[in-house]
């Protein structure tokens, strides 16, 4: 696969691993081991089953009539927010406690945005019996309430970040720098195809099932197994690589990615990496972000906690530089429409993240006999606060 | 190509043992960089370490971490840096190293920042997310031609193989971090700090190591050059200087508490 990660840790120009030596022997204890115990068919036995009775997979891939009866096109959207959960997040974090588990680690500990990363760690933790501690911005716990409380429910510890913008990237830092501190007992399950190798790559295959089945499942339906276009939504871009990664190399299937443009990206309150930012290095990984002309990384702006994110996985900041995907700003204002759209016209409330990616359907006119497939990442039932100041305008 | 620094030569051959400081750049305000630098060598220091501020420092503590965001408020920027450290040179002769996160330097431009280094006379560098690894393959030829040294960071879990290739790349000296742990001081070295200490102080490395993270007052020091040629102070001298009064006053009390 021309887009597979190479044995440094890059896609292209991006990707590596730029940690500090403190951070070292973690970081290759796991990249010499994560392949190697990830292919053994005891794991991928577990994999699967807790996947299929767990989780609840395979989700459904769902044609939406009304919404393609609307947007004059024939639309499937992919169900990840029917997993346990709630999301696509529990893909991942089933993957990397089964690795924790194999490693000896005894302690867990993990970032987390909207709270379903979280939330998804919190959970394989207690079906695991392993020590769980999560890292959240003050601004997120305070957004995501619902998800901090399900993160107690399940007997973690959230602890708040409180330097910077207070939000993903400072959650990153400070789940980096626990790892700095606990080197031995500790497994950092990181939530997006982000951080130093090999995170991405590895994030990526725990939810490449997503591509998996949507490739059955429309081979079922329509009679072939691509689409035309995948659509997802980037915060790091775990979900998005999940979608894409059975298609990378198949070119009759275009990918677009929707960013958070927050109130815009010609404002300076926006999350949209892939137009503001520029080569750099953030959470040990070489890839766009945004910062100043100095370097400094700026704080971003969304109003989906999940996509409140300054960077973009190594892994998408090569595929926009290769031109293989397109990548879409959405405003916070987009997002909220697509959702309430969405709820009216199909009955589902998808998360604010999911929405962003909805809201091309606005952007771009995709032809009449074209199969465009979504990714519905996560649903909107942490997000309810946030609608319900938005109901009267409905 | 091997590196010579008749700064660090002198200071290294000397029978003393070494103190050095770091200091965020730009605070407690934006010019105070110059009259800090000026006050350390007063006092006595032998080398600075002068850390950039960062917004992102993930080998950082809360301490420095709030000092760098107030210098980043402040104003800060390498492009000031490098102005304050020509200006300081007119009166610091003591040796500067450079201590920042590789982001900054990438920004800046490498080369560009490697020419303003020569101008401000920084003696070496420290780029804490730089791996060794890419160091040698991609920026050694570099920052070799203008004879700018990097001191790698060894902590208690590297290997013996990776404290030899430190050994080997390092220049002018080895910075031993005392624990697994980000910067911030602590009171105490515990015992399994002074097994470390011990353990590779045995291996008869050929750079000196300075011992840095964790060490905040004389106690801590002594413990520290007990098994290396010196000690780096950072959060705790960050403290002293964020306490209200005169720059200079706090410093030179700060370190008559240390030697
Ligand atoms: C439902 C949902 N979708 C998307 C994201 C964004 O993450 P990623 O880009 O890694 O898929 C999040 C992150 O919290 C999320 O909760």
């Amino acid at each position: 696969m021309s887009y597979a990660v190479d044995e440094k840790g890059f896609y292209g120009e991006f990707g590596g691993a730029f940690i500090p030596e403190m951070l070292y022997p973690n970081v290759e204890e796991l990249r010499t081991k994560y392949l190697e115990i990830s292919s053994q068919p005891e794991f991928i036995k577990e994999f699967n089953d807790l996947l299929r009775y767990y989780v609840g997979r395979p989700t459904p891939l769902y044609f939406a009539k009304n919404l393609s009866l609307k947007y004059n096109t024939k639309i499937y959207l992919k169900r990840e927010d029917l997993n346990h959960t709630g999301a696509h997040k529990v893909n991942n974090t089933i993957g990397q406690i089964l690795l924790a588990e194999r490693m000896g680690k005894k302690r867990i500990i993990a970032e987390t945005g909207a709270g379903q990363h979280g939330v998804a760690t919190a959970t394989v933790c207690a079906l695991k019996g392993l020590q769980c501690i999560v890292y959240m911005g003050e601004v997120d716990i305070a957004r995501q309430a619902p998800n901090v409380a399900r993160m107690k429910m399940l007997g973690a510890e959230v602890r708040p970040a409180k330097s910077g913008s207070k939000t993903l990237k400072d959650a990153t830092n400070e789940a980096i720098r626990d790892w700095i501190g606990n080197p031995e007992d500790t497994f950092y399950i990181i939530g997006s195809v982000v951080g130093p190798h090999p995170y991405p790559d590895m994030v990526a295959r725990f939810q490449s099932v997503i591509s998996e089945e949507i490739k059955k499942q429309l081979q079922d339906q329509i009679g072939r197994e691509y689409p035309e276009y995948l659509l997802a939504c980037v915060g790091g871009g775990s979900n998005a690589a999940g979608t894409f990664y059975h298609y990378l190399d198949d070119l009759r299937v275009q990918l677009f990615m929707a960013e958070a443009a927050g109130h815009g990206v010609d404002t300076d309150k926006s999350a949209a990496t892939s137009i503001l930012g520029t080569s750099g290095i953030i959470h040990g990984s070489r890839t766009l972000l945004m910062q100043t002309e100095d370097g400094q990384i700026i704080e971003p702006h969304s109003i989906s906690a999940g996509l409140d994110y300054p960077g973009i996985g190594p892994l998408h900041a090569h595929l926009l530089k290769m031109g293989r995907a397109k990548s879409f700003p959405i405003t916070d204002k987009e997002a909220v429409d697509a959702s309430f759209m969405l709820s009216r016209i199909e009955g589902i409330i998808p998360a604010l993240e999911s929405a962003h990616a909805l809201s091309i359907l606005e952007k771009y006119t995709f032809s009449k006999d074209e199969v465009v497939v979504i990714n519905l990442s996560g649903r909107g039932d942490k997000d309810l606060d946030t609608y319900m100041q938005y109901l009267d305008k409905y | 190509m091997e590196l010579k620094s008749e700064k660090f030569e002198n200071i290294f051959s000397g029978k003393n043992h070494l103190l050095s400081i770091y200091i965020t750049a730009g605070y407690p305000k934006l010019n105070d960089t110059v009259p800090t630098l000026i006050a350390l060598e007063k006092c006595g220091i032998d080398f600075v370490e002068i850390g950039m501020p960062y917004s992102d420092p993930m080998a950082d503590g809360t301490t420095i971490q709030q000092s760098s965001e107030k210098a980043i408020k402040n104003g800060m920027t390498l492009k000031i840096l490098f102005a304050q450290l020509t200006e300081a040179r007119k009166h610091v002769s003591i040796p500067f190293v450079y201590m920042g996160y590789l982001n900054q330097l990438m920004q800046f431009g490498l080369e560009k920042f490697c020419i303003e280094c020569n101008k401000a006379e920084i003696d070496a560098l420290i780029i804490p997310d730089l791996p060794m690894d890419v160091y040698e393959k991609e920026y050694k030829e570099l920052f070799d031609r203008y004879k700018l040294g990097l001191s790698f960071l060894i902590s208690p879990q590297s290997g013996e193989k990776r404290i030899k290739q430190a050994d080997r790349l390092s220049f002018p000296f080895i910075y031993q971090v005392s624990s697994n742990s980000i910067t911030g001081a602590k009171s105490e070295i515990k015992d399994s700090q002074k097994d470390y200490f011990k353990r590779i102080d045995k291996m008869n490395l050929d750079k000196p190591k300075m011992i840095g993270f964790g060490i905040s007052n004389r106690e801590t020091y002594n413990q520290a050059i007990e098994r290396a040629q010196g000690a780096i102070i950072g959060s705790a001298f960050i403290k002293a200087v964020t306490e209200p009064g005169i720059l200079e006053e706090n410093i030179e009390r700060f370190v008559k508490t240390i030697r």
